[in-house]
């Protein structure tokens, strides 16, 4: 973003978004994902336990009931976004070469929505089938 | 300014590491630390769930895995990261609303902290082999 040039005053530039341009989108998220992490986490928890010592037939019996499935594509979508977040929060603290940072958080990106996605496909896989 | 040619570095606020370690400190850095370890644990959930759609040979061997004596060491500290980072969040929430910042609740709430996710975690597998 060109500061130099532009005919807004530093104060109309900085107001509401910060030094990172999105304002407070991630606190708000990052919040909003934890809060609703609370009773996917003990959810979580209670479905492996579920699961312990259970064969294969069986595991899959209950992966793939709705009352099983949904809350851990929910589970899935919630901490997708908040781990993006946390992770982009300390690359930003530690990682300060532009070069660096940037990759890190591009492989963040990635890392985060392949791993979101992948266990939501394999959710979705068990409970349609085939 | 006199010395302009020579540009001083600017001051910087004593390091981290001279102040002695105190609780507060410690489960600060833990909270993060157990966010890292989440956040590759993810991926292990990932695989486990890729593994039972996969077939069934795939999910023996993850399962195998899992039940190895390394892999429920993974899977107990898997436990206790995700409910130490809970319970850490849950202070943060605390302090959202603007409480507990005086110097025995947070102290307080540090101890609390650590002494719930053990416990917790305790719990957890103390109910897994019970009920398995």
């Amino acid at each position: 973003m060109d500061t130099s040039s532009s005919m807004k005053t530093p104060l109309k530039r900085v107001r509401g978004l910060g030094s990172a341009r999105s304002g407070t989108d991630h606190f708000w998220k990052q919040r909003l994902t934890a809060l609703a992490n609370v009773p996917l986490v003990i959810v979580m928890i209670a479905i492996v336990i579920a699961l312990v010592g259970k064969d294969a037939a069986a595991a899959k019996a209950v992966l793939s009931h709705p009352v099983v499935a949904i809350p851990m594509v929910l589970f899935f979508v919630s901490v997708m976004v908040h781990m993006r977040i946390g992770m982009q929060v300390i690359v930003e603290d530690y990682v300060h070469e532009e070069g660096p940072k940037v990759l890190l958080l591009a492989l963040n990106a990635f890392f985060s929505i392949a791993v979101g996605l992948a266990g939501i496909f394999a959710i979705l896989k068990l409970s349609f089938g085939a | 300014m006199a010395d302009s040619k020579a540009r001083r570095e600017p001051p910087l606020s004593p390091h981290l590491e001279i102040y002695k370690p105190a609780m507060t400190m410690i489960m600060s850095i833990v909270h993060r630390i157990t966010g890292v370890a989440l956040y590759f644990g993810t991926l292990l959930l990932s695989v486990w769930l890729v593994s039972a759609a996969t077939s069934d040979a795939a999910f023996a061997a993850v399962h195998g895995f899992m039940t190895s004596w390394f892999g429920k060491l993974i899977l107990f500290g898997f436990t206790w990261a995700l409910l130490h980072h809970a319970l850490g969040g849950i202070r943060h929430f605390i302090w959202d609303t603007g409480r507990g910042y005086g110097a025995e609740q947070r102290s307080f709430l540090a101890h609390a902290t650590l002494a719930g996710s053990v416990g917790l975690t305790v719990l957890v597998w103390v109910i897994a082999f019970v009920t398995r």
